[in-house]
């Protein structure tokens, strides 16, 4: 009936009517990094709405954690994070040498030190780099992923795996360094900001990118506060907070270095923050390879004792050392019953471990907290009111990783 | 850290007596037990008491005790970043109880309720959206639980025939295996023959 009662929506027909659009987005999207599925509320171009489906990469992490010991658990935090897998294993490696009470040697703290850097700048070569590439730039994953590769050859030099290394040990670390290696990677780390300028020349007052970045995704302090951001998503909108430095754990506190903040809280500031944050790496990995040549620097890279492996040439000649290598590679070792949380600054934010030991050689309990994924829950909150493009841009600058979220 | 946790604690009780039911300081982590009634009111006093000021809520979790009374834990992990401090708060519940979701305190809580829930089976009285997260669409059971398998009830795998993913029950080629690794010799008390006669003389 057209007699004007219903206003305007008398004279629209069936077909002109106007409604939002629902896309799936993923997940077999290039630029959701790995299997994320959103499904986009899209007035126009504006998107109204965001649902991010989340658990195509759930393993159920958590649950196989119960059924294994302590050291057969250590190798499924590699395969969280894959972006920098010596990170997560530092959090487990803590959290089980705050319930036993174990100190590392200074030459392990040193090398866990120097591994968590260079994963550091694993991560965040791979990060600003696909990034770039979600906005439209080729050039830069190419620069970045050869660096990639050689840090992962150090990786390999230094484990024998060049992802899932399982090097940091409750203890300490597993091996020692050849001086070979690490005269390597300081002649890595001297040439390396180098490469950081030509990226810097690539992105950082290219045109397209900072129209793509700049002003997107702004995130304020108070957000910062609703949603639980850490890492990179607090410091680009100008907080100082750093586990680093506000937490110290290993031996951080030794070390120089800063950290830098951003101003607007935008994906560019964001971008920038990383850029700063490798050269920062690089200073950390510069002055850990001098504390390692130092004569304090010297000794063993394992807390000899129950949580740990005797020496091999021991292993020939006691009988102990044998028989407390096989147990400790069949039965593992006891943890004392309590409860711990130990958390690490990641290269994505904070990453912590919630373990509930029962005085067995197996966790009753282990919570991952992974810091993607109280970014990930944001994302309806960030990219409202944004274009469909930017959705791209902001998972981007959010640095998620599915094999952490979904665990 | 341990004296101004031992002074934070202290200051919780105090300020809120009705919520605490007791409070300890043990590996250097302020640990405070809660009453389920009282979480969202005691998580915004956290948030906003000019001493604590526990601004980010870092996770929500749950621990699973079949034998008690009280199964569940939920523990919740705080932290305040202008103060540097850390709190975990801990909530038993029974089974078939709910807890007060804190969604309307720290948004961020959202997809740890709804984990929680995934996992264990756990209601958050209050949540918007209680919708299962991490395991698969139609899936059925809470994972976490300690009285659910690790191998779980079923699996998928693509059939060529009917050109999709079909979902079986879980038979495995062989036992799942689970080792009893723990030492006979440790810990044991051995009496040999004629040992307790010592003990006796001795007591």
């Amino acid at each position: 009936m057209m007699d004007g009662s219903k206003g305007f929506e008398d004279a629209l027909t069936g077909e002109q009517k106007i409604r939002n659009f629902n896309i799936n987005f993923g997940p077999q999207h290039p630029a959701a990094h790995g299997v994320l599925r959103l499904v986009l509320e899209l007035d126009g171009e504006i998107v109204e709405r965001c649902d991010p489906h989340i658990g195509l990469l759930h393993r159920g992490t958590e649950k196989l954690m119960e059924t294994r010991t302590y050291l057969q658990n250590l190798p499924y935090f590699d395969r969280l994070d894959y972006v920098a897998p010596m990170n997560q294993e530092h959090a487990w490696c803590l959290a089980i040498e705050k319930l036993t009470g174990v100190e590392v040697p200074r030459r392990g703290s040193l090398i866990r030190v120097l591994y968590s850097e260079i994963g550091r700048v694993l991560n965040h070569l791979l990060n600003v780099t696909t990034q770039a590439m979600d906005v439209g730039a080729l050039t830069p994953p190419l620069w970045g992923f050869e660096e990639r590769e050689k840090l992962m050859v150090f990786y390999e030099r230094a484990c024998g795996a060049r992802l899932h290394s399982a090097y940091f040990r409750p203890g300490g670390v597993h091996q020692d360094l050849p001086p070979a290696l690490i005269d390597d990677i300081e002649a890595w780390a001297k040439e390396f900001p180098n490469v950081l300028d030509d990226i810097d020349g690539l992105l950082t007052e290219n045109r397209i990118f900072k129209q793509r970045n700049a002003d997107i995704g702004v995130v304020t302090e108070e957000e910062i506060n609703e949603w639980g951001f850490s890492g990179v998503m607090v410091r680009g909108s100008g907080l100082a907070w750093d586990l680093r430095r506000a937490q110290p754990y290993e031996c951080y506190d030794e070390f120089d270095f800063k950290i830098p903040v951003g101003k607007n809280g935008d994906c560019y500031d964001r971008y920038l923050c990383r850029m700063a944050e490798m050269r920062e790496s690089v200073k950390i990995i510069l002055q850990a390879i001098e504390k390692l040549r130092a004569p304090e620097g010297q000794g063993d890279v394992l807390a000899r004792g129950k949580i740990t492996p005797p020496k091999r040439g021991e292993m020939k000649r006691s009988m102990e050392a044998l028989i407390h290598h096989f147990k400790l590679y069949t039965e593992g070792f006891h943890v004392p019953e309590g409860e711990v949380y130990a958390a690490v600054e990641a290269p994505k934010g904070e990453f912590g471990v919630y373990l509930v030991a029962d005085g067995s050689n197996r966790p009753y309990r282990s919570k991952i907290r992974a810091p993607g994924y109280l970014h990930l829950q944001a994302m309806d909150h960030v990219a409202k009111g944004h274009q469909l493009a930017d959705v791209a841009a902001i998972i981007g600058t959010m640095d998620v990783v599915f094999g952490e979220i979904d665990r | 850290m341990s004296e101004l946790l031992n002074e934070l604690g202290g200051h919780i009780e105090a300020k809120r007596p009705d919520c605490v039911i007791g409070w300890d300081v043990t590996h250097g982590e302020l640990n405070v037990d809660v009453a389920p009634s009282n979480i969202r009111g005691f998580v915004e006093f956290l948030k906003t008491d000019a001493t604590c000021r526990f601004s980010s809520l870092v996770d929500i979790t749950a621990v699973d005790y079949p034998e008690r009374p009280k199964r569940f834990d939920v523990v919740y992990h705080f932290l305040s970043m202008y103060q540097n401090h850390r709190i975990r708060l801990r909530v038993a519940i029974r089974e078939d109880e709910m807890v007060p979701s804190i969604v309307s305190v720290h948004p961020s809580a959202n997809w740890f309720e709804r984990e929680v829930f995934d996992m264990f089976g756990i209601l958050f009285a209050g949540h918007p959206d209680l919708r299962r997260i991490l395991t698969d669409y139609g899936f059925r059971g809470f994972p976490l639980r300690k009285d659910f398998p690790t191998t779980g009830y079923t699996e998928v795998r693509y059939d060529e025939e009917q050109k999709r993913v079909v979902y079986e029950p879980v038979s495995l080629v062989q036992e799942y295996r689970q080792f009893d690794f723990m030492s006979p010799w440790e810990g044991a008390q051995y009496v040999l023959p004629g040992d307790e006669k010592t003990e006796e003389k001795a007591g």
